[in-house]
């Protein structure tokens, strides 16, 4: 199915298109057309003003990007914009970053996962434990991953073939994998051993002056971009979150793909348990505590729709830098964490009611 | 349907191989034995012959989920404490950190007709209620660190000295930047969670404490008692504030954070104080060479005096080395400062973060 898939991932749920190669192609007619869903009534719109609007919302976030670092260069100008500050702000991007990039592939797909942040701890757990810890840091490294990867199959496997609303699979999964990340653990801060310090060599050895996880960061959302843009796999995410049913009639083995979007959201907590690992030098069962909404947040604000089959890497990774920034912002101002949290949920608010007036008016 | 009822395809089969694998890895990796720290129960004895076997009792136990080192610590010592009496049942009920949860689970204990209960609550206010009629139905209270507003819910507290850990803190840090000749010094202090009493209590004794060096906090930031929290706030200070003379980091869970925050970003200008007393904090100051130099102590042996408060109250016996017959209705104890020097009479205390 794979020759042919070209024109059938490119159904009409594709907003936005016109840009990306794997979005341009026609409509196959009355039958692909979405029952009953709010989105699709919209599309004729979208299309003409797809391309614009995404543009137009990503320079939004670029200009809010902007707006903070002024603020930041008035209230703070001997400290915010020195390259350590730059770099420090990376390097604590970099967790939620990646996390953020499967996140975003869940929810064009029409999935949430509510799992990443205790994936990532039991993952982090699992490859701190004594046992992981004597076979080296690769071993370490491979088993975060294979750990936040099987993860990822577990629940996608829950959703696409057990039938369970992703909603309340992941939320099966975040409650379950913090449990077992803690009973791992005992409870405890697991450290990682001096011999092993080949991870956190990813955070403290720098080249041109980025620490390695800026680079892990960086290849994670780069390759997640080439993913979802210029790939069938991408394209089929779009189907799939677009128009299930109409991608199903397309050929597309939906809950197959389902199931691989979410691995993929399980594989990217993986590699984030590697930098977190790398950061903080341990592994702990509360590591990644409320991820799950400061993943989803940031993918929101980028601008793709909850409800899925729309939506672009970079914006979640735009969304991604704005709440790092503003944390830094305030630690930087001296102002306490209850203002952050504020501050974010108007950022949130206003993000979405610019996503709404985007979608509407066809520019 | 092409879909339905796919062929193995070769990527399938590689996909079921990885799958196996990944199950081979799980297996093997997730042993966590190394030879278990003996937990850290002092041996030290109230003295005089209070240990000799006496009546029977049996003593109820109930304390927060263990989500955080020190908690699990205070569990353990109890445990570890209890068993080392043959006149003492130790009967701890399923931890938890839902308040209902743990008000039903002191109704057992109090149904079960227990001798003496020991309690740390999870909010000392909204536990009050049931503390209240233990008391009433006659079974003895001994309140662990987070106290009972009302008085007649407990017969004895036993508890840390938040304030006092703050003092701690202020008076080697500003001795120390005292001594050094330094005037207007950067401090920085890194909280817990800000919302709780005790991080207002552990803040305002530090700040008075550096008042009467003439001193004050340049900067504070509340972290969530995590090492990933504390990971993240620390590499932001450290942005904020080119230059710091010194540093106080509340909590030694969240401190490994800090920590490798700090060494990430290659700073060595200052000094850090820790709170709370972990195993790991004083590893960090035995070894040296570290910007972590002292800790000062919030101790959860507590839980291990507190069983042997409450077996004392029960057998009706006073603590030997005071005068009166009947054991005391309060004890705070003592925040100590644990630096290089002192360090190993204090690591057997420490706890495993």
């Amino acid at each position: 199915m794979t020759e042919t898939s070209h024109s059938e991932g490119s159904t009409p749920q594709t907003p936005g298109n016109g840009t990306g190669v794997g979005e341009r192609g026609e409509p196959l007619g009355p039958v692909l057309k979405k029952p009953g869903a709010g989105g699709s009534w919209r599309r004729p719109f979208a299309r003409n003003g797809g391309a614009g609007s995404r543009e137009i919302h990503h320079l939004g976030l670029v200009a809010a990007l902007v707006l903070l670092a002024l603020v930041g260069v008035f209230t703070e100008p001997d400290n915010f914009a020195t390259s350590g500050n730059v770099v420090g702000i990376l390097a604590l991007a970099a967790t939620i970053g990646v996390i953020t990039v499967g996140q975003t592939f869940v929810i064009i797909g029409g999935g949430i996962d509510l799992s990443v942040g205790s994936v990532m701890a039991l993952a982090s757990v699992w490859a701190t434990t004594v046992a992981t810890q004597s076979y080296g840091p690769a071993v370490m490294a491979l088993c975060a991953i294979l750990v936040g990867t099987g993860a990822g199959v577990v629940t996608g496997i829950l959703i696409s073939y057990g039938r369970l609303v992703p909603f309340i699979a992941t939320l099966a999964m975040l409650v379950a994998a913090r449990g077992l990340a803690q009973r791992m653990s005992d409870r405890k801060t697991q450290l990682v051993r001096p011999e092993n310090d080949a991870i956190e060599a990813l955070s403290t050895t720098k080249v041109l002056g980025l620490p390695l996880v800026v680079y892990i960061f960086a290849a994670v959302a780069v390759v997640g971009w080439l993913l979802l843009n210029r790939t069938t796999f991408g394209r089929r995410t779009f189907a799939v979150g677009g128009n299930p049913e109409a991608a199903r009639l397309a050929g597309i083995d939906v809950r197959r793909h389902t199931l691989l979007l979410y691995a993929l959201s399980g594989f990217c907590c993986g590699i984030a348990a590697i930098i977190i690992m790398a950061r903080t030098t341990t592994g702990s069962s509360t590591h990644g505590d409320l991820y799950e909404l400061d993943a989803i947040a940031a993918v929101i604000i980028g601008g793709t729709l909850l409800t899925g089959g729309r939506g672009t890497v970079v914006g979640s990774i735009l969304g991604v830098l704005v709440f790092t920034l503003i944390t830094n912002l305030f630690i930087l101002n001296g102002l306490q964490t209850s203002d952050q949290l504020v501050a974010k949920g108007v950022i949130i608010v206003i993000a979405v009611l610019l996503q709404r007036r985007g979608l509407r008016s066809p520019t | 349907m092409r879909d339905q009822s796919p062929r193995p395809t070769r990527r399938g089969v590689l996909f079921g191989g990885a799958a196996v694998a990944a199950g081979t890895l799980a297996a093997a990796c997730t042993s966590n034995s190394e030879k278990d720290p003996a937990p850290a129960a002092q041996a030290g004895s109230l003295a005089g012959d209070n240990d000799k076997p006496g009546k029977q009792v049996t003593i109820g136990f109930s304390a927060p989920a263990a989500d955080h080192g020190w908690i699990a610590a205070i569990a353990k010592n109890a445990e570890a404490q209890a068993k080392k009496y043959k006149d003492v049942t130790f009967k701890p009920v399923e931890p938890t950190n839902d308040i209902n949860q743990q008000i039903s689970a002191v109704e057992t204990l109090i149904r079960a007709k227990v001798n003496v209960l020991v309690i740390l609550p999870n909010d000392g206010e909204q536990l009050n209620q049931v503390a209240r009629k233990a008391m009433d139905a006659g079974i003895p209270v001994v309140n662990l660190d987070r106290v009972f507003p009302d008085k007649l819910s407990y017969r004895t507290w036993i508890g840390g000295d938040n304030y006092g850990m703050g003092v701690s803190a202020g008076n080697y840090i500003g001795k120390k930047l005292k001594d050094k000749g330094v005037s207007n010094p950067v401090i920085v202090e890194i909280q817990g969670i800000a919302t709780l009493p005790l991080t207002q209590e552990r803040t305002k004794g530090f700040e008075d404490a550096l008042k009467t060096y003439g001193f004050s906090v340049t900067a504070k930031q509340d972290a969530k008692f995590t090492v990933e929290s504390g990971n993240q706030v620390a590499s932001n200070l450290l942005q904020a504030h080119k230059k710091i003379d010194a540093l106080w980091n509340q909590d030694d869970d969240q401190g490994v954070g800090v920590l490798a925050a700090i060494k990430q970003s290659g700073r060595k200008e200052f000094f850090m104080v820790g709170g709370a007393g972990s195993a790991n904090a004083m590893r960090e100051i035995k070894s040296g060479g570290g910007v972590l130099e002292a800790t000062v102590t919030y101790p959860p042996t507590m839980a291990a005096s507190a069983i042997k408060l409450a077996r004392l109250i029960a057998q009706g016996k006073g603590m030997a080395d005071l005068v009166e017959l009947q054991a005391p209705q309060s004890l705070t104890l003592a925040s100590e400062t644990v630096t290089k020097d002192n360090v190993d009479t204090y690591m057997p205390l420490g706890f495993e973060s």
